[in-house]
């Protein structure tokens, strides 16, 4: 992003950049830069606070004043995600027995997945499939984690995007049931501490690794931090 | 350590590209300005192109968007926020209050995403993609980029 500052700039235009790294921004001087110390993921700071938001765009906007730059400036107040908390989200109880745990959770988070969409009229699930193919990819990974090959276990896509798909339907379906916005990590928390897909998630993961599948492959399904 | 400290650590100690300066251009008031959002959180249309884990493209947006898929590849991020507040990430809502406040002078009618990658020597972005983005704006009377990550 800071090369595009400088891009940019170059270019005529004035910028403002939130910065989320500082060291980054240290290094590589983008003209006005205001670093937010918030959750990666959210650089307005706040989901769902109008006010704070403003503050943020104020502070950003003031560095403009600025007669000479590069000018680096820090957001006054810290959110910290050093320990995030799962989610309190109530899980659906079995209803197919039948299906594996993860398979049958995934079908039954359904309605509260709509309703998110329903709600904000997007959804980051699609990357290889759709609400309604998710549960064939959690058993995909089920199969996975069970000791199947990864390139014969079914999944519709690369296992990075379909770890993808599996974790936005699941976060999704979260927003819907808690109240108000989410705490920061708190719904990715949840998915994999908390949820029968999350796990099998993670699971298949380290069986790909174990298999010494493709670095990038198993990798990137999760966030790096998870084992 | 917390998972994000991990992550800034991480990408504190990346190998980034060095300028010889800063380059500056001196803004107009900005309640006369118009503002535009670029955003390096990959976000784009449903029925836009995807990105690609490795794309160094851009997407325009126009300003009455909202239907927005966030496409960025990297697991290592907080999503749920997004998910509950696209401002969050994109402040689209909050520069149309401030323009209606008189803060800014105008929201641009389109904003562009990029993915936030980059070569080893960026020359893809700082050459061609970057450039063609600024000159977009530029054609559309913005006068101010706000740059936001994710």
């Amino acid at each position: 992003m800071c090369v595009l500052a400088h891009v940019f700039e170059e270019a005529g235009l004035a910028t403002v950049s939130l910065v989320s790294v500082m060291q980054v921004a240290e290094k590589m001087h983008p003209p006005r830069a205001l670093y937010g110390e918030f959750p990666l993921g959210r650089p307005l700071g706040k989901p769902g606070d109008a006010e704070f938001q403003h503050d943020v765009l104020r502070r950003a906007f003031a560095l403009l004043d600025a007669p000479q730059g590069p000018v680096l400036e820090t957001y006054p107040e810290v959110i910290e995600l050093d320990d995030a908390v799962p989610l309190e989200c109530a899980l659906p109880p079995r209803f197919d027995p039948s299906l594996p745990e993860a398979v049958d959770e995934a079908r039954a988070l359904r309605s509260a997945y709509d309703r998110t969409v329903a709600s904000s009229g997007r959804t980051m699930v699609g990357r290889v499939t759709d609400a309604g193919g998710v549960p064939d990819v959690v058993a995909a990974f089920v199969k996975i984690a069970d000791g199947v090959g990864w390139m014969e276990a079914g999944l519709p896509g690369d296992p990075v995007s379909c770890a993808h798909d599996v974790r936005a339907y699941y976060e999704e379906a979260a927003v819907a049931l808690v109240d108000g916005p989410p705490d920061p990590g708190g719904a990715e928390a949840w998915y994999y501490e908390v949820t029968a897909a999350g796990k099998v998630v993670l699971e298949a993961r380290r069986a790909m690794q174990a298999a010494e599948a493709p670095f990038p492959f198993w990798f990137y399904m999760a966030r790096a931090t998870r084992q | 350590m917390g998972a994000d400290a991990q992550m800034r650590e991480y990408a504190g100690g990346l190998a980034v590209p060095e300028f010889d300066g800063t380059p500056w251009t001196v803004p107009g008031a900005l309640a006369d300005a118009t503002v535009a959002i670029v955003t390096t959180a990959a976000l784009h249309r449903a029925g836009d192109e995807k990105y690609g884990a490795t794309d160094t493209g851009y997407r325009v947006l126009e300003r009455a968007e909202r239907n927005l898929v966030l496409g960025h590849w990297s697991p290592n991020f907080d999503r749920a926020g997004f998910v509950a507040d696209l401002d969050v990430v994109y402040p689209i809502d909050r520069l149309e209050e401030l323009a209606a406040a008189g803060t800014i002078g105008a929201v641009a009618r389109r904003h562009i995403a990029f993915a936030g990658n980059q070569d080893d020597t960026v020359s893809t972005v700082r050459l061609d993609s970057g450039p063609s983005a600024a000159r977009l704006l530029r054609d559309d009377g913005v006068d101010v980029v706000l740059l936001t990550p994710v």
